[in-house]
């Protein structure tokens, strides 16, 4: 849809922000931004704002844990407050939970390796403006790569994230000991989501695949019909 | 004022790191190791007069992860 404008953040040691920015104007259209971390405003009237993979700040600290304090992430808290779509991938979604977007955190994988492969999802709501392009239950498959991938939050907020539907993917092997198997979670009003698994990387059968394409296209499908 | 935080694990969470270092403590022979939790040593050189307030924020809202890790402060001297 050609008036869809979306946004997607470098930060310093990003490398999945072209790959996240080809998919979206592949799989949504419209414009898409780039937009740098030191950025204290992001473009007016976005309907869409990716926050990509890679290694921000060398990991410093913690995965994301300098990304979420840079200052285009005061402004990405700000829009998402007001109800703008956001989606962190890998080091995004640990950004996104660093930012306090989302809840939990993300640790170390429990086998310590890194994981880099292609991994069975189950996709568990269907009611997400990220995920009415597939079926509850669903069965996809959709590349991971991550040292830090490990979901963890206390008993009582996993809890919840399961009772309101905010569990939007479930890893259906275990893949780096998330609890519970989480893979994706969302925020309560529904328009954030951290995922970290790469759908950005399953776009077109040429990459092995292309699961990850109904992502995307859910998204534009939602904002351009309301 | 030279100040030291140690972050260090939540209870109960799981530490990779703590038990492949306590695997590699048993791989070098080294009987007797119950547990190994691996942390974070941050040392600070601040204003003599940084209150215990703006310590505790420092540390709570970018030294540590409050969702996972605790975190002490420890002063240990007045810088010369």
């Amino acid at each position: 849809m050609s008036g869809f404008a979306s946004a997607v953040v470098t930060f310093p040691g990003s490398n999945c922000d072209r790959d996240l920015a080809v998919a979206i104007e592949q799989a949504c259209g419209g414009t898409v931004h780039r937009v740098w971390h030191g950025d204290a405003e992001l473009p007016s009237r976005l309907d869409f704002i990716a926050l990509p993979g890679g290694f921000s700040y060398g990991d410093y600290l913690r995965s994301g844990a300098m990304a979420a304090r840079s200052p285009i992430m005061r402004a990405v808290v700000e829009a998402a407050g007001r109800g703008v779509t956001v989606l962190g991938v890998c080091n995004g979604f640990q950004v996104l939970t660093e930012a306090g977007l989302l809840p939990g955190a993300l640790m170390r994988n429990a086998g310590i390796r890194f994981v880099c492969r292609k991994v069975p999802l189950t996709v568990e709501t269907s009611q997400s403006l990220f995920t009415s392009g597939y079926s509850a239950g669903q069965r996809i498959a959709i590349p991971v790569a991550h040292h830090d991938g490990n979901y963890f939050a206390d008993d009582a907020t996993l809890d919840r994230l399961e009772g309101e539907g905010r569990v939007a993917f479930r890893y259906a092997e275990p893949v780096n000991g998330s609890a519970r198997e989480i893979a994706g979670v969302l925020n309560a009003q529904g328009n954030v989501l951290g995922m970290m698994p790469h759908p950005e990387r399953a776009i077109e059968p040429a990459h092995g695949g292309s699961d990850g394409r109904a992502l995307f296209e859910s998204v534009v499908g939602a904002l351009t019909s309301a | 004022m030279k100040v030291r935080v140690s972050v260090s694990l939540k209870n109960g969470v799981l530490d990779p790191q703590g038990r492949a270092i306590h695997h590699a403590l048993d791989g070098l022979g080294f009987a007797g190791v119950r547990d190994v939790r691996a942390g974070r040593l941050i040392e600070l050189d601040v204003a003599d007069d940084t209150s215990d307030a703006a310590l505790d924020e420092m540390c709570r809202k970018l030294l540590a992860n409050m969702v996972i890790e605790n975190y002490r402060i420890e002063k240990v001297g007045v810088t010369a």
